[in-house]
């Protein structure tokens, strides 16, 4: 392929792309992101691809594998267009009569459409279902459409046209002043504004000039990062390539994290083709503008996601951070100026500059502007990725979008911010997401991720859980987080097990309070934040814990027991079948008791025991009543 | 692994002591574990210290200075999953291969790791064996997913 030399050459080429394209022609697409791999889509695509061949309708029918959808509660997921069928679900026993009656003869197989849960009614159109319609995808929006392996599609969609106009019709200054009118903040951390961090590179002095994607996606519940590496990586190149434009830099990182095989493979694969079309490379679109783009795999260390920890492990050393005396955009990688910013907020870019800082004002709250992509996990009906515009509230995520709490249980938190942010209780739902409203909440934003905790969920767990992910994280460079952290870590699990002391809360004030003030980077800085927003808004569970030694949620293992209560069993014989330990004593038509010397309170007994006996129970706080008299063990018919 | 492979991976990377960190992973990814033997061939063709090489392999979480087992498992400890039972489906395999997280059994039979979010959460608890994933683990059922394996 001859190297693109001018936008109108772009243009054309672009024009050539869609009329090659039929719009009646049957296209199938089916998600293929790591997720949907995990859930066997891949086995899906082998039978599409059999399956179009042996109805022989290779030349009428295509297949086009897309990154993430997002409703990954759902995948594998297919939309066949025209018409835009969307199937959920799907197994590969499915895709002979996916193409015989819906690719083939246009009809709509109602068994694996969506049905909404509240009317029963089948949903035809992807769109149309709750969870995407009231969603805003800007920036997630092409993942649907395009298979992120070829360029061309990109391109289909209207791909490196920011770029086209930026080189050609605008200025650096006019890209730089655009992208700081449009207000877009950071989205990978402390939601700092981008436009001010590259005019601090730009006007700076050095030799070279870095741009750096930091992909490190270190927060352990969050994969939206993942999901546009995987699905768009050509709209996170345009968007550094416009940095680089703006601050004047000729080279570029990508720090992706280790774990992320697919995010690698996609990312390097759209590298050699835009260096190939000439969207990277020297002379970009025969402008005279160079820029080359190197990906650096990062080797599985969360505090290498902080600004100068990724800078010094891209030089090849330990990703240790240094004192901040001065910021790494005046002198990052290699002493040089470097704008380091988020996946998402790169793949911001090239729609501020193709649509204007005005059209992307439009979209969010005074202090937050644009769209956010959150990873709503945890205990939530619909698991997924999902883009609302900045302001939204915490309640029409968790429950339009989200659809609620699984199994009718009760809404307990929303842990936001990742291991720095906190929770944020029921009587606070209304908030409008955005930076400083959930920093003002005591937790933040970080890159996204929202954790949906139900009332199954103890709360000084998931403190205890997000100080142990640091304590083993801290790089061990300061003090009050190398040692201060693992103090807070003995006293949370000590509370958890039920060794819990008068005056032990206080310590882990008096711990939290040092780190914050004395730690060197942010990890430490905010480490505490999980523990300070637990204690502010669920103060009773700690009480509980500590004082009646008994978990509310009934969720610490060392403070609950397992119990079959003798009324309600029934001897079905479930629970000791299914048993790994083997500590339930049971036998035919023999009410069942559970061993507690042997038990590892596993709770495979209380998830085997059927509903509608539902004899299981768990206890906290209390004795575990004495087991029934061996004579009286007999199930008589018919209680 | 011998010293030509070496070679070949560092001369992939240009000899830059800048690469020094993409050069372990690849040894590692190929090898599964970082022999003393190549370490030292690294240090002299990249002209870097012995100790920083070891910084880096300590410091790291994907470097083993050890050999693994023939299976390697990882269970997510994501908070998604975490909230969702993952430490109870953990414990389970802790009783059943006899070994704790960083850890390989005598007969090299198993590796055991935990790791932070495979972007599966809708699937959780999730655990990964040989890369392979294995979603919505019960307590129950790991031990059967566990005897699939020689
Ligand atoms: C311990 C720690 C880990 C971090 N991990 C990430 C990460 O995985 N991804 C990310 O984009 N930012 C991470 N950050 C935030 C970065 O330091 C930095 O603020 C961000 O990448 C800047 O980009 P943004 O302004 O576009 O958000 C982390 C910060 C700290 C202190
Ligand atoms: S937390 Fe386990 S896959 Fe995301």
């Amino acid at each position: 392929m001859a190297k693109i030399n001018s936008p109108v050459e772009l243009e054309e080429f672009r024009k050539a792309i869609l009329n090659r394209r039929d719009p009646d022609k049957s296209c199938i697409t089916l998600c293929s992101g790591s997720a949907c791999n995990a859930s066997g889509s891949a086995a899906v695509a082998r039978c599409l691809e059999e399956e179009i061949e042996k109805q022989g309708l290779s030349e009428s029918v295509e297949i086009r594998k897309t990154g993430c959808h997002g409703f990954c509660e759902r995948g594998p997921i297919i939309v066949n267009n025209p018409g835009g069928v969307c199937y959920l679900q799907i197994q590969p026993e499915d895709v002979p009569e996916i193409i015989s009656e819906t690719a083939k003869e246009k009809r709509v197989i109602d068994r694996l459409l969506y049905t909404d849960p509240e009317s029963g009614e089948k949903i035809t159109h992807e769109g149309d279902i709750p969870f995407y319609k009231n969603q805003q995808r800007m920036v997630f929006g092409p993942n649907l459409s395009i298979d992120p392996k070829s360029i061309d599609d990109y391109l289909a969609i209207d791909g490196y046209a920011a770029l086209s106009k930026a080189l050609t019709g605008m200025s650096d200054i006019e890209v730089l002043e655009e992208v700081k009118k449009s207000n877009l903040r950071g989205r990978g951390g402390g939601g700092f504004p981008a436009g001010q961090k590259w005019e601090g590179s730009r006007n700076a002095a050095g030799e070279a000039k870095y741009v750096i994607v930091n992909a490190d996606e270190g927060d352990p519940g969050a994969y939206m990062d993942r999901a546009i590496l995987e699905g768009n990586p050509h709209s996170i190149l345009e968007g550094l390539t416009l940095g680089a434009y703006a601050i004047g830099a000729h080279e570029g990182y990508v720090y992706v994290r280790q774990e992320y095989p697919l995010a690698v493979e996609n990312l390097l694969l759209a590298i050699e083709k835009a260096e190939e079309y000439g969207f990277l490379g020297k002379n970009i679109l025969g402008t005279g503008f160079d820029f080359k783009v190197i990906v650096h795999q990062g080797a599985g260390a969360f505090v290498c996601g902080e600004s100068t920890a990724l800078m010094t492990a891209l030089e090849g050393r330990v990703g240790e951070p240094r004192p901040k005396y001065v910021r790494s955009n005046i002198k990052g990688l290699w002493n040089q100026p470097s704008v380091l910013n988020n996946v998402e907020t790169w793949a911001n870019v090239p729609l501020i500059i193709n649509k204007g800082a005005d059209w992307f004002t439009q979209f969010g709250t005074e202090g937050s502007k644009g769209t956010k992509i959150f990873s709503l996990v945890g205990k939530i009906t619909n698991t997924g990725l999902v883009e609302v515009p900045m302001g939204t509230t915490l309640k029409d995520i968790i429950y339009k979008i989200g659809g609620g709490i699984p199994g009718g249980k009760k809404f307990k938190a929303v842990q936001t911010g990742g291991p720095s942010g906190g929770c944020i209780p029921e009587n606070l739902l209304d908030l409008e997401v955005g930076f400083d409203e959930l920093t003002k909440a005591g937790s933040m934003m970080g890159s996204g991720g929202m954790i949906v905790l139900d009332e199954d969920t103890c709360m000084v767990d998931v403190a205890r859980y997000f100080i142990e992910f640091l304590t083993d994280e801290s790089c061990g460079k300061c003090t009050p987080c190398r040692e201060g952290l693992r103090q807070m870590l003995r006293i949370l699990t000590n509370i958890t097990e039920g060794r819990g002391q008068e005056g032990d809360l206080e310590l882990l004030e008096t711990l939290a309070e040092t780190a914050t003030e004395a730690a060197l980077c942010a990890l430490g800085k905010s480490a505490p934040n999980p523990f300070l927003s637990t204690l502010r808004y669920f103060r009773d569970e700690y009480v509980a814990h500590i004082e009646e030694k008994r978990c509310p949620a009934l969720s610490c293992k060392e403070l609950i027991n397992f119990y079959i209560d003798p009324e309600k069993c029934r001897g079905c014989g479930s629970c000791l079948r299914k048993c790994p330990a083997d500590a339930i004593i049971g036998g035919k038509k023999l009410i069942h008791i559970v061993d507690q010397d042997k038990c590892t309170k596993c709770g495979t007994c209380f998830d085997a025991c059927p509903d509608k006996f539902a004899a299981v129970t768990k206890l906290s706080g209390v004795p575990v009543p004495a087991a029934v008299p061996e004579e009286e063990r007999t199930i008589k018919k018919s209680k | 692994m011998d010293n030509d492979r070496v070679d070949q991976i560092i001369d992939k990377h240009n000899g830059e002591a800048s690469s020094l960190i993409q050069v372990l992973l690849e040894i590692q990814s190929e090898h599964h574990w970082l022999p003393k033997s190549a370490l030292e061939r690294v240090g002299e063709r990249l002209q870097v210290p012995r100790t920083r090489i070891l910084h880096i392999a300590t410091f790291y979480k994907a470097f083993s200075l050890v050999p693994k087992g023939r299976h390697e498992i990882n269970v997510c400890m994501g908070t998604a999953c975490h909230v969702r039972g993952a430490g109870r489906v953990l414990d389970v395999i802790e009783d059943v291969i006899g070994i704790k997280p960083g850890e390989t059994d005598l007969e090299l039979k198993f590796s055991l790791e935990t790791v932070n979010c495979l972007g599966c959460c809708a699937l959780g608890p999730v655990l990964e064996i040989d890369g392979t994933t294995h979603g919505k683990m019960a307590p129950g059922e790991t031990a059967d997913v566990l005897l699939n394996y020689e």
